[in-house]
């Protein structure tokens, strides 16, 4: 500390600031854990479902998700894995990479790029799941 | 390291949660943490192509028909094998760390034993999807629109909405 003549000139909300708990510390935590139930279902549900279809041409697969029951767990899961994934590849950003800028830019670029996966994800599926006929 | 300042609140430098470079890891913990890991990492590198597969999709037959020199490509399909492996894993090792979080297992015996059903349900979950992935009718490659279809498909071509 830079002494206590200075602590005490500074504001009761300048003391605690950045010093503890603002209730906020297992937001990530938690949400990590909600998406991974989430994806329990979900994950299997894609595979299952996927390595279920009699092929993979662009007929089958449109029918496919056209059907509620895919558009709607497929857009789900595109949004559900990409937030799940976005959550642990932070974490291994925060372990392995020390350096702050170096870190910064690359949670930052990590994060742009987990969202426009995602969002891209749920347009392509909107975009089939709404379109005319194949 | 002081706990706290003279003011009451917790002076600067103070303790930090273990991390990777002052937790020593066991044997167990360290092989099941990080091929957690590792398997999450592989996942998140499949979910560009997930989005390039929805998105080649909503372009239209034809440019869907395009990507499977892509889609299909040897090094992508065993890449997929990856995919199902990394996913039996992670989802067998993610219900053990669900199971932990619940304050259940934790004990060394019991976290040695788990590590070892993590292991084996997961690489006979993944030989399983594996093996139903390449013994699909059609082989593990993307059929070219326009194949012959089996009276299944055809069946269940006929029933869904249009």
């Amino acid at each position: 500390m830079s002494g206590d003549a200075e602590a005490t000139r500074r504001s009761a909300l300048g003391q605690v600031r950045g010093y503890g708990s603002a209730k906020e510390g297992v937001a990530h935590w938690w949400t990590q854990r909600l998406t991974s139930v989430a994806l329990i279902v979900l994950g299997c549900w894609f595979v299952v479902s996927l390595l279920a279809l009699p092929a993979f041409d662009y007929v089958t697969l449109v029918r496919w998700m056209r059907s509620g029951w895919t558009a709607l767990p497929l857009i789900l899961f595109a949004a559900v894995a990409t937030w799940h994934s976005e959550l642990g590849v932070r974490v291994i950003i925060e372990d392995y990479v020390h350096e702050v800028g170096a870190k910064t830019l690359a949670l930052a670029f990590s994060t742009f790029i987990h969202v426009v996966i995602g969002a891209a994800s749920v347009l392509a599926v909107l975009k089939v799941a709404l379109g005319g006929p194949p | 390291m002081r706990a706290t300042a003279s003011n009451g609140a917790p002076a600067r430098g103070r303790p930090l949660s273990p991390h990777l470079t002052v937790y020593r890891m066991r044997r167990y913990c360290l092989l099941t943490s990080f091929s957690n890991r590792a398997a999450g990492g592989i996942l998140s590198l499949g979910l560009p192509l997930f989005a390039y597969w929805l998105i080649s999709l909503a372009s239209g037959e034809r440019w869907y028909e395009s990507t499977h020199a892509v889609l299909g490509h040897p090094a992508l399909l065993a890449f997929y094998a990856l995919l199902l492996l990394a996913f039996a894993y992670h989802l067998i090792a993610g219900i053990r760390h669900l199971i932990w979080d619940t304050g259940r297992g934790l004990e060394r015996a019991q976290s040695r034993t788990s590590a070892w059903v993590v292991i084996a349900c997961s690489l006979v979950l993944a030989g399983l999807l594996i093996w139903w992935a390449m013994s699909r009718a059609g082989g593990p490659a993307l059929p070219a629109a326009g194949a012959s279809l089996s009276p299944a498909h055809a069946a269940s071509i006929a029933r869904a909405p249009a």
